[in-house]
């Protein structure tokens, strides 16, 4: 029995939430999806189960709607209205992303539904939080992404490339990152108090404050970062650290080595492919090896020896991963202690022997189409209270008379 | 006011961003967060001490930038767990503290005499949260990450990009913010967990697997379809990876780096699109060339040439007019906002408090990430900086353990703080 078991939360289902119903759903809360009757839109996205189109079929809808019943129902009549008093009554948490005035007008909003559920936890999740008209504008998560930021700070060294938004949703994800921390905050304090309360989340404000020095090199010394290739924008241009290997493959080459033992490793293994006579530097690495007291980071551009140092790490970095493949490079660097990483496609990533000895990938049995399918698991591993999908994604309004009948 | 969180107290040795930005949301709502730092190296573990930006020209383990912005509202002590003494101060804390979190490499905690069978002996019913990247079990447990190196391994910099192009990866530690929102919910939950069955547990967060997961529905594209997303075509992360739309991209807009993002989810909003384009353009009809695009399968089946032409087209128009046009219109839009324009003109932000000033006792008033969240009983709060080294060991040690102030004099004299 996982941690939220016994907890209910009512969906109104739209794509931007989805995430955060999936989050609560995986740790045992019982959450009712409510669609309208021809079915929340994100059903029809690809891509489809066997490439073929079909009810049930969406990868898409079956991945962000795991853990969860259906339910259909429509605010804008009157028994649908009755229903849903009656189901708030029953539950602890409202999760919504509607239009700004659409609940008030129809009075099912915070103030109303506290009449039938005083402790409710009313989480609103829109582009631009309850109070801005704006957030009733179509978006989609790449113009979310655009105008909080992280865009700006993604792509590449020529900025006569546009400028880039990573794939996966991640504008939605963070929102709903938001929104569940939101939920267990208000959780932990009705545990405590009794009490419910109403919580407006905007979505543009919680990718705002997650682009890192993005935000505060301007909030701090009013300077403004620019977009590298594969490495982070900064105020000031920086050295490379995403390299091709020899088998095509890219890595990221992390931080340089910055203490004595780890130049010290880098050197061996540096002498051991045999590349330290053919790099003038050498003398740098074995200055790093031997280094006394700190090494300053922050002393970089001033201080001499401490920048020969550095860079020499960091080209000794390129010269090996230039030299072998990037998993060698990956495996090799790690074993000297050094932060560096092979750049995976999700599958290679999924594949890996070290997903799978966490137990990442785990089974979910689909009746409905008459096979197991393997899912993407737990973000975290609660040894008491256990991650996990309790059921697949659920057909439009299968548990709509399971539910109902219940009230 | 008490907050959400007031009850709860975290013995803390969380740093950089993935370990720290957890613990900052739980200082947020009220939460006594306690950061303990090694005096000996300064707590320059957490190499965002000392490193820019910076306020002014003053240097050193309290001035960094990026240190403020994650660790507002937590108090900070130092403390050398080389000593006995130094031992037996963090038994006395973590005895009186809810939970116990750390980002440090795995093992690292364990090998100071604190791993979680030892924590379980100072207080049966801790919480304990470790985040490292790969977690504590399987076959890279050993190795080290930060935010890029998560990204990478996780599917995430792969899958940011343009075709012909390598990797564009995020350009920040999008995996160090989102690695500590999830540490943050397993703190979360694992509370919960307590205050339903009074049980602690250990929670062995890997920020690979948080990242990993975020990769969902092309893990079963994968799983399912055996669909790679490794193709010699390369990606376009500025198209739409799921639901059909086009155009869907960064264009570019009249300035030097001006971009403006656009999306079509329909032939209406196109066709809307190409009435805002006839009435900027002022010389000629709707362009014979829209025409062609009238349908969504051909646009897709089309999209290198349609982004180009409206390139075309939106190279000379102004970012934030267009952006008002196609507002007015109701087509997905969004300029691609630099960080001054977010920050200090956009008045969303603004209006949202999203940028709090707070008080850092040397760095003075500075401004930091708020919190995107309005709660209406328990609203977040953030009013003090990021801990100088050691500012409140005396506070702590005379307030929570009821130390006199001649045995923090004898403590600080020995080394022990």
């Amino acid at each position: 029995m996982s941690v939220l078991h016994g907890v209910r939360v009512i969906e109104l289902a739209s794509e931007r939430i989805a995430f955060a119903g999936k989050l609560l759903g995986d740790m045992g809360a019982d959450v009712i999806l409510l669609e309208p009757v021809q079915g929340e839109p994100s059903r029809s996205y690809p891509p489809f189960v066997d490439d073929q189109p079909g009810d049930n079929r969406s990868l898409y809808f079956l991945h962000y709607n795991t853990s969860k019943r259906s339910v259909i129902l429509d605010l804008d009549t009157k028994p649908g209205r009755a229903a849903f008093k009656k189901l708030i009554a029953t539950s602890d948490i409202l999760l919504e992303s509607e239009p700004i005035d659409r609940l008030s007008a129809l009075n099912l909003d915070y103030d109303d539904l506290i009449k039938f559920q005083p402790s409710l936890i009313h989480v609103a999740v829109t582009p631009y939080g309850r109070s801005e008209v704006l957030s009733d504008l179509p978006v989609t998560d790449l113009t979310l992404m655009a105008s909080a930021g992280p865009p700006w700070s993604c792509g590449y060294d020529d900025h006569s490339l546009p400028p880039v938004r990573g794939w996966g949703q991640q504008g939605y994800h963070t929102g709903c990152h938001y929104a569940f921390m939101s939920i267990l905050t208000a959780l932990l304090h009705r545990n405590g108090s009794g009490q419910g309360q109403f919580i407006d989340i905007s979505m543009t404000a919680a990718l705002n404050v997650t682009t890192e020095a993005g935000t505060y090199a301007w909030l701090v010394s009013g300077a403004t970062v620019q977009r590298q290739t594969g490495r982070h924008a900064a105020v000031k241009p920086t050295g490379e650290s995403q390299i091709r290997c020899a088998d095509g493959r890219y890595v990221n080459t992390g931080v340089p080595p910055r203490f004595p033992e780890e130049f010290e490793k880098l050197l061996a293994w540096f002498k051991q492919i045999g590349l330290a006579d053919d790099f003038p530097e050498t003398v740098f690495l074995e200055m790093g090896a031997t280094w006394e007291g700190p090494f300053d980071l922050s002393k970089i551009g001033e201080d001499e020896a401490i920048t020969a140092i550095f860079s020499a790490g960091r080209q000794a970095l390129i010269m090996i991963a230039q030299a072998i493949s990037a998993y060698d490079f990956f495996i090799g660097c790690q074993n000297a202690g050094l932060s560096v990483g092979i750049i995976y496609s999700p599958e290679e990533a999924f594949e890996d022997e070290h997903f799978k000895a966490r137990g990442f990938p785990v089974e979910v049995v689909h009746d409905d189409l008459e096979r197991t399918v393997t899912y993407p698991g737990a973000p975290y591993q609660l040894p008491a209270s256990p991650w996990s999908i309790s059921r697949r994604a659920p057909h439009l309004g299968e548990h709509t008379h399971e539910v109902l009948a219940q009230l | 006011m008490a907050g959400a969180l007031s009850h709860i107290r975290i013995c803390d040795f969380t740093g950089q961003l993935a370990g720290a930005g957890a613990t900052k949301w739980l200082a947020a709502f009220g939460a006594e967060v306690i950061r303990i730092e090694d005096p000996v190296k300064e707590g320059r573990w957490d190499i965002l001490r000392a490193t820019p930006p910076f306020v002014d020209d003053r240097r050193g383990v309290d001035f960094g930038g990026g240190f403020n912005n994650h660790n507002t509202d937590k108090k900070g002590i130092t403390l050398n767990l080389r000593t006995d003494k130094g031992k037996q101060i963090l038994t006395e804390i973590i005895k009186k503290s809810d939970a116990v979190t750390e980002n440090f490499a795995a093992g690292v905690l364990e090998k100071w005499g604190f791993g979680y069978a030892d924590l379980k002996r100072i207080k049966a019913d801790i919480v304990y949260v470790s985040n490292c990247g790969f977690g504590h079990n399987g076959p890279y447990s050993s190795f080290k990450t930060w935010g890029p190196i998560v990204q990478a391994i996780s599917g995430l910099t792969f899958s940011s990009g343009l075709p012909g192009q390598p990797p564009a990866g995020w350009g920040y530690s999008y995996m160090d913010h989102t690695g500590g929102y999830y540490m943050a919910m397993a703190i979360m939950l694992a509370l919960l967990e307590r205050d339903n069955s009074g049980r602690g547990q250990w929670v062995d967060l890997a920020c690979t697997d948080a990242g990993l997961s975020l990769n969902g529905p092309a893990l079963l594209d994968w799983t399912v379809n055996q669909r790679p997303m490794r193709q010699s075509e390369g990606i376009d992360s500025n198209r739409s990876q799921f639901a059909p739309m086009a155009p869907h991209g960064i264009y570019p807009c009249s300035g030097e780096d001006e971009w403006i993002a656009i999306a079509c989810r329909d032939d209406q909003e196109w066709l809307k699109l190409t009435e805002v384009m006839e009435n900027n353009q002022q010389t000629s009809p709707r362009t014979s060339w829209c025409r062609d695009y009238d349908e969504m399968k051909y646009r897709l089946d089309h999209q290198d040439e349609l982004d180009k032409k409206l390139a075309g087209w939106t190279r000379q128009q102004e970012k934030f007019s267009l952006q008002e046009d196609l507002r007015q219109a109701r087509i997905p839009v969004g300029a691609v906002q630099k960080p001054q324009e977010r920050i200090d003109q956009d008045p969303t932000t603004a209006k949202a408090g999203l940028w709090p000033t707070i008080t850092h006792s040397k760095m003075g008033q500075v401004r930091v990430d708020g919190m995107p969240v309005q709660f209406s009983r328990t609203p977040w709060q953030m009013n003090h900086g990021g801990p100088c080294l050691g500012e409140h060991t005396e506070q702590v040690l005379t307030e929570l353990l009821h130390k006199s102030p001649d045995e923090v004099a004898q403590l600080k004299e020995e080394g022990v703080i």
